[in-house]
């Protein structure tokens, strides 16, 4: 770490008190690079056992890294919590304009506590912190962006980052998220409620100051041969073009696409929905993270009549992309761009995890269905795959309703389950539910296991295209699980966004490493990769999390996968040596 | 006036200009970055950029009470780093606010019409024309 760096800096914000203090963590920065890596260490200090995700003593960690404002996609926050919707570890990461807007500020991480006395939001300029009322801005209902009066008031324009959460977060729906620069999230396991739980509307962060390097030159050239990288590559060209969507068809033809709750491998309006289909149809605009060329925000423009006024329209430009298409798409049987486009918008404006209200949705689809759910309980709601004018109804209902169906979805699928039934076909995963990709053992395992339960902990997809190829055995797959999400802990506390991941191999995060003035090998990355895995799954343990209780839902031997029907004997055996090298690290 | 914007429209708002205009300055960052991109009323909008336009007439040189920004011949100005005595008076004269700061220094960073950011640009929304 360079000397002048300030990225050892961390902000404490204590709401309760309407105080703030620097502390110089050298230490941290130094050991654990930054990013998640700085995060869980200072969760573990700073939140204590038994207490509940709505307890003010629940910190919010910020901590981005070294790399951030250095090099092109370095362009992601961490946030770290204990999570409403899971009970142990919550673990979100956003891009936007947060991990510059924290490093211009001149921050490595923040950690807010406490509670605030009435609604308000944190304005931090530079190295001044301000509490400022949001009683007003509290309650809006669909149509008023808080962002938008915010911005009005605050400095920094251009380079700030506007945190802000939705109705569901003020309600502290446990799978509410917290929306940056309209398009961007810390979407997964509840953040928005904790937000919520301290009063805690909205946080601006801005700054504006050059960075130290140790060798000027060698930073100049690494920095040009990176960008043409991720300028010209292949292994880039996913991102750019149709974006992530362009998943849409391959995982359908290979029955890696989840339909109407794992119930069909079949979809007839999957032209209709596809990536191809969005840009021909409806993408009006393409925008970027801060410091990353690729620009994968891809945006819809959805326009609308108003019904009682002819000739008037509104036009809303929606971000999409494959894990909305799924979630909010195929998994609910819809079949047209404009239906995917109004439940997104309407989950946009709520503030909901897009992911975890599709599947709570599918979940209420198929119980309905079963007749597990009755009109009694649905207040007269007929739900049925592809109606998207009831799902937009029960997704208002979820947030704003007081029936008790409603309130107990606010909790997601493992709760409701658990007190319906249909445990067989709740998509859940360490009771977060499903994300995208029904594409084999890699997935569905990776996601089990993962310390956060989300697709991104290793990559498990990804795991299953290759063995689409050539078979991996039991023990094969679980190294390559561990292995894949110990790494990610490197990449995710320098903070390189994974779209980057075939850039920023192991060889160049050291010569990057090298240029913030870290002397770091191979051999210490893999060390500290598995020292941050560990440290994340001591607080999970901490938190009540017991790793023998994990279970795979029925519903996914039921269907093929890409790599056909999963093997139960496989599935046992695997898990069996998951279990056994995740305690070996611990 | 050797860089143009070409067409804001294709702004993706991911700030590589302003990271190469830095660079320009032997710098790292945004502070000494000459180049302002920000969003036209909320992202869903787009983005502006404003990169020196390299008056003229330049009103940031006439604004200086030094005498530290000479005109030059095509446009644009040079800063004599020795006479500036750090007011920022020039940076408040720009409608555009392309005019950086080196607070190490206490000095704007002015553009030196090098053309970094359009070769950067990875949507050719800036273009380079040597004058």
């Amino acid at each position: 770490m360079i000397k002048q760096d300030p990225i050892k800096r961390v902000l404490y914000i204590d709401l309760s008190k309407k105080s703030y203090s620097i502390e110089e963590r050298d230490d941290l920065f130094a050991n654990y690079i930054g990013g998640t890596g700085v995060a869980i260490k200072l969760l573990n200090q700073n939140c204590p056992s038994n207490i509940d995700a709505s307890s003010p003593e629940n910190p919010i960690i910020f901590a981005i890294g070294p790399l951030n404002g250095l090099f092109p996609i370095a362009s992601k926050t961490v946030a770290l919590f204990k999570s409403p919707h899971t009970g142990n570890l919550g673990e979100s990461h956003a891009g936007g304009r947060s991990a510059l807007a924290i490093r211009m500020a001149g921050y490595g991480a923040i950690v807010i506590k406490g509670k605030s006395e009435r609604p308000s939001y944190i304005t931090i300029h530079g190295d001044k912190v301000y509490f400022r009322d949001a009683t007003t801005l509290w309650g809006l209902k669909e149509g008023v962006s808080p962002a938008s009066l915010i911005r009005r008031r605050e400095e920094g324009a251009g380079l700030r980052t506007i945190m802000r959460i939705g109705p569901a977060g003020e309600r502290g729906i446990t799978y509410s998220c917290v929306t940056l620069e309209t398009y961007r999230h810390f979407g997964r396991l509840g953040l928005g409620a904790v937000f919520g739980s301290k009063n805690l509307k909205a946080v601006v962060i801005s700054g504006k100051r050059d960075l130290p390097v140790l060798d000027f030159k060698d930073y100049r050239a690494l920095y040009g041969e990176l960008l043409k990288q991720l300028a010209e590559s292949d292994k880039m060209k996913k991102y750019h073009e149709l974006g992530t969507p362009a998943n849409v068809k391959p995982l359908y033809f290979s029955k890696g696409l989840p339909i109407k709750n794992l119930l069909t491998n079949e979809h007839d309006g999957i032209d209709e929905i596809s990536g191809e289909s969005f840009a021909e149809k409806h993408l009006s605009r393409r925008v970027a993270c801060s410091h990353c060329p690729v620009a994968c925000i891809h945006l819809a423009a959805l326009r609308k009549p108003y019904e009682d006024e002819p000739y008037f329209y509104r036009t809303v430009n929606i971000s999409y992309d494959y894990e909305l298409l799924y979630a909010l798409g195929s998994m609910l049987g819809v079949t047209d761009t404009k239906g995917v486009l109004s439940l997104i918008e309407i989950v946009e404006e709520m503030g909901l995890d897009a992911i975890s209200t599709g599947v709570v949705l599918s979940w209420l689809t198929e119980a309905y269905e079963k007749g597990i759910i009755t009109d009694a309980l649905t207040e007269g709601l007929k739900l049925e795959w592809g109606n998207v004018d009831t799902y937009l109804e029960v997704i208002r209902r979820i947030v704003y309703g007081n029936g008790e169906l409603y309130e107990d979805l606010r909790k997601g699928v493992a709760y409701a389950s658990n007190k319906y039934g249909g445990k067989e076909f709740a998509l859940v995963f360490g009771k977060n539910e499903m994300p995208g990709y029904h594409t084999g053992y890699g997935s569905h395992l990776g996601v089990l296991f993962g310390a956060r339960h989300s697709h991104l902990d290793s990559g498990g997809y990804a795991i299953d295209k290759e063995m689409m190829l050539k078979p991996l055995n039991e023990e094969q797959l679980a190294d390559k699980i561990i292995t894949e999400e110990c790494w990610r802990q490197i990449l995710s506390s320098l903070v390189i966004c994974f779209f980057g991941r075939e850039i920023y191999i192991p060889e160049v995060v050291i010569k990057c490493l090298r240029i913030a003035g870290y002397e770091i090998d191979e051999e210490d990355l893999n060390r500290i990769g598995k020292e941050i895995y560990r440290e994340k799954y001591l607080f999970k343990i901490k938190h009540g999390f017991e790793i023998e209780n994990l279970s795979l839902p029925d519903r996914i031997f039921e269907l093929p996968t890409s790599v056909g029907i999963l093997d139960r004997r496989f599935i046992q055996k695997a898990t069996e040596i998951l279990k056994e090298k995740i305690k070996s690290l611990l | 006036m050797p860089v143009f914007v070409k067409d804001n429209e294709k702004c993706v708002g991911c700030l590589i200009c302003c990271f190469a205009c830095g660079r320009a300055h032997m710098a790292v960052g945004l502070e000494s970055s000459c180049i302002k991109v920000s969003s036209i009323g909320g992202i869903s909008r787009g983005f502006a950029v404003y990169v020196c336009r390299g008056c003229i007439d330049p009103p940031c040189s006439r604004a200086c009470p030094e005498d530290a920004l000479s005109v030059r011949k095509n446009g644009g100005v040079l800063l004599k780093e020795d006479r500036c005595n750090g007011c920022g008076a020039c940076v408040k004269a720009c409608i555009f606010d392309a005019i950086g700061w080196n607070s190490k220094k206490n000095k704007p960073v002015i553009c030196i019409q090098c053309g970094e950011c359009a070769r950067n640009c990875p949507y050719r929304v800036l273009e380079y024309v040597r004058t």
